[in-house]
């Protein structure tokens, strides 16, 4: 469990702020690998009419994903955990290729506190993954930030077909608490 | 390698395709794009020239935005092991106008012949299966190729998958375009998608 997400009362508002943004721009397949960090996301996606939630075996699958669904004429939006980016770094080549509008919103783990030693490596080499396979990062730290930062990239990706990911800080989410 | 009775690659996609009317094919990265090429050009086909292991997933994104056209993904024995959970993935989703047909050649053809999985152990029509998705079929003759061109059609009875056993011979290449946005945007364009 992250801290933040343990109690409904203190459960956080930015994955409703995420939801509504995926929604104005009337994102249809959200293929995800869950994480804790996106739990009310993938909440709020599998309960919407609009929105069909894909949990996949492996993240480049997602990538394929919204190549096929743009070919029929609807918007995706890939959830991963940054250790999940590197599993898709040959996938990520379609993007390029055949020019088909991609988001994905990263949830970081390898920061900001972290406890686990095997999600840094992944972790600190995220960003540089994206960038160097093409893909603009944009980030957001704070929650308040979280609707601009989500209108930008929705923008710039559906609009402008610029490949996005928005990685989601670990201090955003709350550095996971490992309890005996 | 060379059994009897194992079927032509050319003549089973072509017989898949035959009466296509407004089915939308995949061609997985291998010798299946070549052969959806070699049974006729086709402003729905969507020719991959890389991104091994992604052809069911992009089958599967199309499928569920266009759920009243057929959508038969054809690829090879190699990539269809590459993206093996794709099966699950599928499985997971059933969309009812998917299809998939293997072409299993027991063999890498692209990269020097050297066997794949399928010559000695993994059974992709167990796997298809345990992944739930049931009618998963083993073909071994043009009738059984003919009876699922059939059924690719029936869009409210899917997802479907057909594992066809074929020779491993090294036929002529007929390449596709290798224009990827011209590829996607002409499959967009033919189903009646503007331009962003």
């Amino acid at each position: 469990m992250h801290a933040h997400a343990e109690a409904a009362d203190t459960a956080p508002n930015w994955p409703d702020d995420i939801f509504a943004t995926l929604q104005r721009f009337d994102v249809r397949q959200v293929p995800y690998v869950p994480d804790a960090g996106h739990s009310k996301l993938i909440q709020r996606v599998l309960a919407s009419s609009t929105m069909r939630g894909i949990p996949l075996t492996t993240e480049e699958e997602g990538v394929a994903l919204l190549a096929g669904a743009w070919a029929g004429g609807q918007r995706g939006v890939l959830l991963m955990q940054s250790s999940g980016v590197g599993n898709c770094i040959n996938m990520l080549s379609l993007i390029p290729i055949l020019r088909f509008p991609f988001l994905t919103l990263v949830t970081m783990r390898g920061e900001w506190g972290e406890f686990n030693p095997w999600q840094v490596p992944m972790g600190s080499t995220t960003q540089g993954v994206f960038e160097l396979s093409g893909v603009q990062v944009l980030r957001a730290s704070n929650a308040e930030e979280v609707p601009a930062v989500l209108q930008a990239a929705a923008s710039q990706a559906y609009n402008a077909l610029t490949p996005t990911a928005v990685l989601l800080s670990q201090r955003l989410i709350g550095a996971k608490v490992f309890t005996k | 390698m060379s059994k009897a009775n194992l079927l032509d690659r050319r003549q089973v996609v072509s017989t898949l395709l035959a009466n296509r009317k407004d089915v939308v094919a995949i061609g997985g990265l291998g010798a299946s794009t070549n052969d959806m090429c070699a049974a006729g050009d086709h402003a729905r086909n969507f020719y991959l020239w890389g991104g091994m292991g992604g052809a069911a997933m992009i089958g599967l994104g199309l499928a569920l935005a266009q759920p009243k056209l057929p959508v038969l993904v054809i690829t090879g024995d190699g990539e269809m092991l590459m993206g093996m959970g794709s099966l699950a993935t599928i499985g997971l989703q059933k969309p009812s106008n998917l299809s998939i047909a293997v072409l299993d050649n027991e063999a890498y053809g692209e990269t020097g012949g050297q066997t794949s999985h399928t010559s000695a152990a993994a059974d992709l029509v167990g796997v298809a299966k345990a992944c739930g998705i049931k009618d998963s079929r083993s073909v071994t003759t043009m009738a059984e190729v003919e009876a699922f061109a059939k059924a690719v059609h029936d869009v409210s009875a899917g997802p479907r998958f057909a594992n066809v056993k074929i020779d491993s011979a090294s036929l002529e290449r007929i390449l596709p375009t290798r224009d990827g946005t011209y590829i996607l945007n002409r499959i967009r364009g033919d189903l009646g998608f503007q331009p962003i």
